[in-house]
């Protein structure tokens, strides 16, 4: 049987790399993947302690089911505004709009 | 090490490799390819936890509609000289701060005492979940549907043409 910390470890790599990616890349459509790496990381936290500690099983699983429908909704949001964007700046580029008003 | 050790292992490998992949690459095509090889990754994980439902919902939405809609995005918001760089001047930074969170997180993994249940972990029916979700956790369920109809709005309304505005 798999102990629960390498769960728990695989899951804190997927973070950090995702906590990487938001920070270093200018892309806004990267930085949205790494987001969704992020989220990932978190369900497979919450998967990990419900399959292992908790006999009260579906909590994790039904947080997991709300953490995919929200970050669907937010993939569908942010995809929008990037769109958006890019139409009227012509760059998805986050670091290249740094104004308030143009 | 029994044959699930290695599967998982394996598993494991294909999600962090994957990961960097999303992180590192200098291609966006390869770095959303990246993302379907960690999001399948982790449906297998989902599995070896014992969630087939979970596996399977990740599948079909993760693997399925986000990444499409997430390839949809690159392709059409391609910039006009490809030549320019995907990382701003900030990478050194962001590599101590995600190595130093990294370093946190797995000590306070590994110092942590675990409660844990015996035995493996038992395979949820899809009926045991359905009856879960609309009992006990109806009321957040009808609440997820509205904040998915909200975005579809939003989305529209969002990304729609309105060429008198430009």
């Amino acid at each position: 049987m798999i102990p629960l910390e390498h769960f728990l470890v695989v899951s804190a790599v997927l973070f950090s790399l995702g906590v990487y990616g938001v920070l270093a890349r200018r892309n806004a459509v990267l930085i949205l993947m790494s987001i969704e790496l992020m989220l990932n990381a978190a369900s497979i936290n919450m998967v990990a302690f419900a399959a292992y500690t908790s006999p009260e099983r579906f909590i994790g699983i039904i947080f997991a089911v709300f953490i995919i429908t929200v970050a669907a909704a937010e993939v569908g949001l942010a995809l929008a505004i990037i769109l958006r964007l890019f139409r009227n700046r012509r760059t998805a580029n986050v670091d290249e709009v740094d104004q308030l008003k143009w | 090490m029994t044959v699930t050790e290695v599967i998982f292992y394996f598993i494991a490998a294909v999600s962090v490799l994957g990961g960097l992949g999303v992180v590192v690459s200098r291609n966006v095509a390869y770095a959303a390819l990246s993302l379907v090889f960690t999001l399948l990754a982790v449906a297998a994980l989902y599995i070896l936890l014992a969630s087939e439902f979970l596996a399977l919902v990740q599948v079909l939405i993760y693997a399925g509609a986000v990444a499409v809609l997430l390839l949809f995005a690159l392709m059409l918001t391609r910039a006009r000289d490809l030549q320019q760089t995907l990382d701003n001047s900030q990478r050194p930074l962001a590599a101590i701060a995600a190595l130093a969170l990294l370093g946190v997180l797995i000590a306070m993994i590994v110092l942590t005492n675990w409660p844990r249940a015996a035995g493996e972990p038992a395979l949820v029916s899809f009926n045991a979940i359905g009856d879960a979700l609309f009992r006990t956790w109806v009321v957040p369920f009808e609440v997820a549907s509205l904040v998915l109809l909200v975005a579809l709005v939003g989305a529209i309304v969002l990304a729609g043409t309105e060429e008198e505005e430009e």
